[in-house]
C-alpha cells in the first residue's frame, strides 16, 4: 500500500502577502514556496536546493527572514508575508537594496537574488550602517553559484548608503577589498 | 586593427553597464522555464521512476498499478517512442532504457494532473530488475578494460628521446574528482503542441538547435516541426549544453500524446543524480627536466570517467590534451586519451570543458616536482612559459605569450608577492603549527570550439520605423551577461544609445542551426554575427543619409542616436528620422546577419591544427594558511590579473572572473562527490545528493582580501570589438589556491618535501598532506624518479585514434526525402 500523503483533505489557507490577503485550498503538506509560486503565481520567489541550505527560498514571514522550501503554506496562515515582488520603494519604484543590486552587479543568473534581497532588506532594516565583516555575516547563509559573491556584500554596504541618502557609487570596495569594479551606472 | 576589432568613437561596447535584466530579477519579474507553470492551463507533471541499481536488466514493467492512482493521466514508456529512442546524437543513450546503466536512471515517466499524483504514480509502477555486475571507479574501468569511444594520441616530436637526454626524470599517478555544476535552477522542459502540430517547447538549455533535434528524432518529426524556445537560464556552466535534451524530449512525447502541455522538472534530488558532471580524471604520467628544470619531455596517459554514455566526453577529452601544456613549452610530448565507461550518470560539459583537467595534471606535476628539482614552484613555472615562436604540442602557434609574463609581472607587482613571501618564511618560521604559503600559477586557455564546423553563428535584427531596434541571436543567457554585451555591440555598431535596442528571448525559429552557448565562444560568435547584421543596416541607411546630408555615403557617422557627415560642420539628422525616411524610401531595415571564425582547421585523426582564434591569458597568486592539527585553512588573499582583451563589459567580466575562480576553487577545494562503491546493494549511488552534503563555496571560503584587474594593452585582433572570451578562462585560476595548499603542508617537513595532494583538497585531505610532509618526507610522495620511470599504458591499436562518426554530421540525419 502506498503512503498516504496528501493528508486525507485539502484546507483552505489564508496568508497575507505583500499586504494582499491570499486564499487558496491547498493539501496541508503545501510547502509554502510552491503555495506562492504555484497557487499564488509570485514566481519572484525562488527554489534551488528544496532543503534549507541555499537561501534562493527566502521571504519574510513577519519581517523575518525565513526559507519558505522549509514552511508549510498553512504554517504562515495570517501571518504576514514579503516576497521579492513586495521590495519596491515607497514610490513604487525599486528600493535601495534592489537598486544596489543592480548598480552593483551584484547578480548574474539571478536565480539568487530574491533571496539575498530579503535578506539583506531584513538586516539593513535592524542594522542600518552595516560593516563589511558584519555584510558578509548576514548573507553568509545565502548561497550563490555564479557571482563569487563579490559585488553581493559591494552590493550590500551600497544598499546602506542608498537607505541613508548618501549619493556615492557602488565604486568603493568591501572595506579591506582594495580592487573595485569600475563605478556602476545609473540604471536605466 | 581589423574591421571586426576596430572601434568607433565612444562605443557603448567598453561601457560599465548593468545587467540588461538586472531590473528584472531584483523585481521578481524575470521569468525562467518553470515560472511559465503558474501561466500555463490545464499542465501535467512529469515524474520519473528511478531504479534503484547501478547497472540491471528491466525485466518487467508493470504501469497499470500507476494508471490507478487518482491525478494520474498517462505513463510513457518505449513503446511511445514515434521515432527513435535516444536522448543523443550518438545513440548510444536511450531515453526509455531496458538496461539500467547507473543508480537513479530513469526507466519511465509518470504524466499526473499535479505533481503529487505524477509521484505517487511513480511508486506505483512497477518493475522487476536483474541485477548485473557495474564498474563504479574510473579505476575499475581501467582494469576491467571499459572503455568508450576514441582513444585520440597527441604527439610531438620522441618522448622517450626527450626523457633520455633530460637530466631528471620524475613518474607518478594521479587521480582527481569531478564537479556537480549545481546551477541554482535546475533542469525544466514545458512543452506543447500548437496549431497543427507544431510543437513548441520552453527549456532551460544552452543549446536550443540541439534540444529542437533530440525532440525532432524522438517524435520522428523534422526540424522545422518543433520550435525551442530559451528565455534564460538560472545558471548553466555546461550542465545545460546537452543534458536538457532528453528532458526536453519526455515533455514534448507528452505533449503530443495528450494534448496537453507538459512540464517536466527535475527536483534537486533528480538533477543530481541524475544528470552529468565535469569528468573526474585518472593520470600517469613521466616527465623530464633539463639540468635548469626546463621542462623536456612528457609522456601522459589521460583517463577520464565517462559515466554511461559517450555524450560529450569525447570533445571533453579533446581538450584536455589540447590544455595538458597550459602555458608551457615542452619540446617532446605524446599524451594518450581514453574514456572509460562507468555506471554513472552521464558526465558532460563543464566550464573549461576538459581544459581544466588536462591542466590540473601538469600543475600538479609541476607541484610536486618543484621540490624535487630544488626550485622553487613559482620560478619553475615562470622558466617554463613559452615564448614567442614556440608552438603548443599540436601545431598551433602560440600567439602573444608575452601577455601570461606581463600578467605575471603585474601580479608579482600588485600583489607584493615579493615582500610577502619574506612575510610568509618569517612566519613559517615562528609558528610550528601553522603554516602559510603563497603560489601564483597562470592560465592559457584556447578559445573557439575545438571542431571547426560549431564555430558559426547568427543573429536577426530588426529596425522598426520608429527608429527603435529588436534584436535576437543564436546564443543563450545564463547569467553570464551576453545578452547584454550583445545590446551593447549592436548599438555601438548602430551608433545608438543603448535603450534604442531590446533583445528578444533566443528561438530557433528566429536563428537557426546555431551551436551552443559554450565554450566561452557565445560574445566572439554571437557579437560577430550581431555586428554583421547591424553593419548591413547601417550601410543601407548611409545610403539614405549621404543623400540627404550631400556626402559620400562612407563618410556618414552614426553616433549617440545622431547621423552626420564626417566632417563636423555638416548637417545632423536624429536616427527615428533618418529610419523613417528610408522607410518611405522602400530601404530594407532588417537584417540576418552571420559569422565564421576565420583561419581555424582541426584534424581529430591526428590530432593536429590550429583549432583555436586565439589564447586567453590569466595569473593568480594566492596566499593559504593551514592549520597542522586539523588540516583546515583559510585563503588570506587572492591577486588576479586577467586578459579578456579590451573588455566589452567591464562589469560583466570582472563579475565572470570572480565568479569563475570562485567556482575553480569550489572544484579544486571543496566540492567532495562521493559515490557508493561498496559491494552494499546501494553500490553506485551518489551519496553527495543534495546541499548539505555536498559542499558549495560561500561566503565563509571566500579570500579575505580579493583583488581582480584586466589585463591592461590587450587588444585582439581576431574578435569583436577587440576583445576576448572570459567565460571558462578564470575558472583555472583556481590552481593557485590549490598550489598553495601543497605548499603550506609540506613546510610542515623539512626543505624540499614533496607532498601529493587530492583534489578535491578538502581539509581532510590537506590534513593528509600535512601528515605526509611530517611523517614521510624523505620519500617524496608517490613520484618515482629515473628513467624509464612508471610507463603510461599506450594504446593497444584495436579501437580507433579517433571516432569518425562523432566529430561529423550525423550521416543518417533524418532527411527531408523528395517525395513527400
Ligand atoms: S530552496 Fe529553500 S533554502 Fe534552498
Ligand atoms: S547569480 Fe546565479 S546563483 Fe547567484
Amino acid at each position: 500500500m502506498l503512503p498516504d500523503t496528501t493528508g486525507g483533505g485539502r484546507v483552505e489557507v489564508t496568508v497575507h502577502v505583500n499586504g494582499v490577503p491570499h486564499s487558496a485550498t491547498v493539501e496541508p503538506r503545501r510547502l509554502l514556496s510552491d503555495f506562492l509560486r504555484h497557487d499564488l503565481g509570485l514566481t519572484g520567489t525562488h527554489v534551488g536546493c528544496e532543503h534549507g541550505v541555499c537561501g534562493a527560498c527566502t521571504v519574510l514571514v513577519d519581517g523575518e527572514p525565513m526559507r519558505s522550501c522549509l514552511m508549510f503554506a498553512v504554517s504562515a496562515q495570517h501571518h504576514q508575508v514579503t516576497t521579492v515582488e513586495g521590495l519596491a520603494g515607497a514610490d513604487g519604484g525599486l528600493g535601495p537594496e534592489q537598486r544596489a543590486f543592480v548598480e552593483c552587479h551584484g547578480l548574474q543568473c539571478g536565480f539568487c537574488t530574491p533571496g539575498f534581497l530579503t535578506t539583506v532588506t531584513a538586516f539593513l532594516r535592524d542594522n542600518p550602517q552595516p560593516s563589511a565583516e558584519e555584510a558578509r555575516e548576514a548573507i553568509s547563509g545565502n548561497l550563490c553559484r555564479c557571482t563569487g559573491y563579490q559585488n553581493i556584500v559591494r552590493s550590500v554596504l551600497r544598499a546602506a548608503e542608498i537607505r541613508a541618502g548618501r549619493a556615492a557609487d557602488c565604486a568603493g570596495p568591501p572595506a579591506g577589498q582594495p580592487t573595485a569594479p569600475p563605478a556602476g551606472e545609473a540604471v536605466g | 586593427m581589423s574591421a571586426l576589432s576596430e572601434r568607433p568613437a565612444n562605443p557603448v561596447v567598453g561601457e560599465t553597464v548593468p545587467h540588461e535584466s538586472a531590473a528584472l530579477h531584483v523585481t521578481g519579474r524575470a521569468l525562467y522555464t518553470d515560472d511559465l507553470v503558474a501561466r500555463t492551463r490545464d499542465l501535467l507533471h512529469g515524474y520519473p521512476v528511478q531504479a534503484p541499481h547501478a547497472h540491471a536488466r528491466v525485466t518487467r514493467l508493470d504501469t497499470a498499478p500507476a494508471l490507478a492512482v487518482p491525478g494520474v493521466v498517462r505513463v510513457l514508456t518505449a513503446e511511445d517512442v514515434p521515432g527513435v529512442n535516444d536522448a543523443g546524437i550518438k545513440h548510444d543513450e536511450p531515453l526509455f532504457p531496458s538496461e539500467v546503466m547507473y543508480f537513479g536512471h530513469a526507466v519511465c515517466w509518470v504524466l499526473g494532473e499535479t505533481l503529487e499524483a505524477a509521484r505517487l504514480g511513480a511508486l506505483a509502477v512497477e518493475v522487476d530488475y536483474e541485477p548485473l555486475p557495474s564498474v563504479v571507479t574510473v579505476r575499475e574501468a581501467i582494469e576491467a578494460g571499459s572503455f568508450q569511444g576514441a582513444q585520440p594520441t597527441m604527439e610531438r616530436g620522441d618522448v622517450e628521446a626527450g626523457l633520455a637526454r633530460a637530466e631528471h626524470v620524475f613518474s607518478g599517478e594521479f587521480e582527481f574528482a569531478g564537479q556537480e555544476h549545481f546551477y541554482l535552477e535546475t533542469h525544466a522542459s514545458i512543452a506543447q503542441v500548437d496549431e497543427n502540430g507544431q510543437v513548441f517547447v520552453q527549456s532551460s538549455t544552452q543549446h536550443p538547435t540541439e534540444t529542437q533535434d533530440i525532440v525532432a528524432h524522438v517524435l520522428g518529426l523534422h526540424a522545422h516541426e518543433v520550435t525551442v524556445q530559451c528565455l534564460r537560464m538560472g545558471g548553466g556552466f555546461g550542465g545545460k549544453e546537452m543534458q536538457p535534451h532528453g528532458y526536453a524530449a519526455v515533455a514534448a512525447l507528452g505533449a503530443t500524446l495528450t494534448g496537453r502541455p507538459v512540464r517536466v522538472r527535475l527536483n534537486r534530488t533528480q538533477d543530481i543524480t541524475m544528470t552529468g558532471k565535469r569528468h573526474g580524471f585518472h593520470a600517469t604520467w613521466r616527465v623530464g627536466f633539463d639540468a635548469e628544470g626546463r621542462l623536456q619531455a612528457l609522456d601522459a596517459t589521460l583517463t577520464s570517467d565517462g559515466g554511461w554514455s559517450l555524450d560529450l566526453s569525447e570533445p571533453v577529452l579533446a581538450r584536455a590534451l589540447c590544455h595538458i601544456d597550459n602555458a608551457y613549452w615542452i619540446p617532446d610530448v605524446r599524451v594518450n586519451g581514453r574514456i572509460s565507461k562507468t555506471n554513472k550518470t552521464s558526465q558532460t560539459a563543464f566550464r573549461g570543458f576538459g581544459g581544466p583537467q588536462g591542466m590540473l595534471v601538469l600543475e600538479d606535476i609541476l607541484g610536486r616536482c618543484a621540490p624535487l628539482l630544488g626550485i622553487d614552484p613559482a620560478d619553475l613555472r615562470r622558466r617554463n612559459f613559452y615564448t614567442e615562436g614556440q608552438a603548443t604540442p599540436y601545431g598551433q602557434p602560440v600567439r602573444h605569450p608575452d601577455r601570461a609574463v606581463a600578467a605575471w609581472d603585474q601580479v608579482v607587482q600588485t600583489g607584493d608577492v615579493d615582500s610577502r613571501r619574506r612575510e610568509i618564511a618569517a612566519f613559517n618560521a615562528a609558528h610550528q603549527h601553522t603554516k602559510r604559503a603563497l603560489a601564483i600559477t597562470p592560465v592559457k586557455f584556447g578559445i573557439s570550439f575545438n571542431l571547426t564546423a560549431f564555430n558559426q553563428a547568427g543573429a536577426l535584427v530588426h529596425v522598426y520605423k520608429d527608429g527603435s531596434v529588436l534584436i535576437n541571436h543564436g546564443g543563450t543567457e545564463m547569467g553570464q551577461g551576453l545578452h547584454t554585451k550583445m545590446l551593447q555591440v549592436a548599438a555601438t555598431t548602430l551608433g545608438v544609445p543603448l535603450h534604442f535596442v531590446r533583445l528578444a528571448p533566443t528561438r530557433t525559429d528566429k536563428v537557426p542551426n546555431t551551436s551552443a552557448t559554450a565554450a566561452s565562444s557565445g560574445a566572439d560568435l554571437n557579437g560577430g554575427a550581431v555586428k554583421n547584421a547591424c553593419e548591413q543596416i547601417r550601410e543601407r541607411l548611409a545610403q539614405v543619409a549621404g543623400g540627404r546630408l550631400g556626402v559620400p555615403p562612407a563618410d556618414v557617422r552614426f553616433e549617440g542616436g545622431r547621423v552626420r557627415g564626417l566632417a563636423h560642420d555638416t548637417d545632423e539628422i536624429r536616427w527615428a528620422d533618418l529610419v523613417t525616411q528610408a522607410y518611405f524610401q522602400r530601404v530594407q531595415l532588417w537584417a540576418a546577419g552571420f559569422y565564421r571564425t576565420e583561419g581555424l582547421h582541426w584534424d581529430s585523426t591526428v590530432f593536429r591544427g590550429e583549432p583555436f582564434k586565439y589564447f586567453a591569458y590569466g595569473v593568480a597568486a594566492a596566499e593559504v594558511e593551514v592549520d597542522g592539527f586539523t588540516g583546515a585553512y583559510r585563503t588570506r588573499r587572492v591577486d588576479i590579473v586577467h586578459d579578456v582583451g579590451d573588455s566589452l563589459s567591464p562589469l560583466v567580466d570582472l563579475g565572470q572572473i570572480e565568479g569563475g575562480f570562485v567556482q575553480g576553487a569550489g572544484w579544486l577545494t571543496l566540492e567532495d562527490l562521493r559515490w557508493d562503491e561498496s559491494d552494499r546493494p546501494t553500490r553506485g549511488r551518489l551519496a553527495t545528493q543534495a546541499a548539505s552534503t555536498y559542499k558549495l563555496p560561500s561566503f565563509s571560503e571566500m579570500p579575505e582580501e580579493f583583488n581582480v584587474a584586466l589585463l591592461e594593452k590587450a587588444h585582439e585582433e581576431g574578435a569583436v570589438y577587440g576583445s576576448k572570451a572570459v567565460g571558462e578562462p578564470p575558472l583555472m585560476l583556481a590552481f593557485s589556491v590549490r598550489e598553495a595548499l601543497r605548499q603550506a603542508a609540506a613546510a610542515f617537513g623539512p626543505p624540499g618535501t614533496s607532498v601529493d595532494l587530492a583534489s578535491p583538497a578538502t581539509p581532510e585531505a590537506v590534513f593528509w598532506a600535512v601528515e605526509q610532509a611530517r611523517a614521510r618526507a624523505a620519500e617524496h610522495g608517490h613520484v618515482a624518479e629515473g628513467f624509464p620511470g612508471m610507463v603510461p599504458p599506450q594504446p593497444n591499436g584495436d579501437v580507433p585514434r579517433y571516432h569518425p562518426r562523432s566529430e561529423r554530421p550525423p550521416a543518417e540525419q533524418h532527411a527531408l526525402s523528395a517525395e513527400v
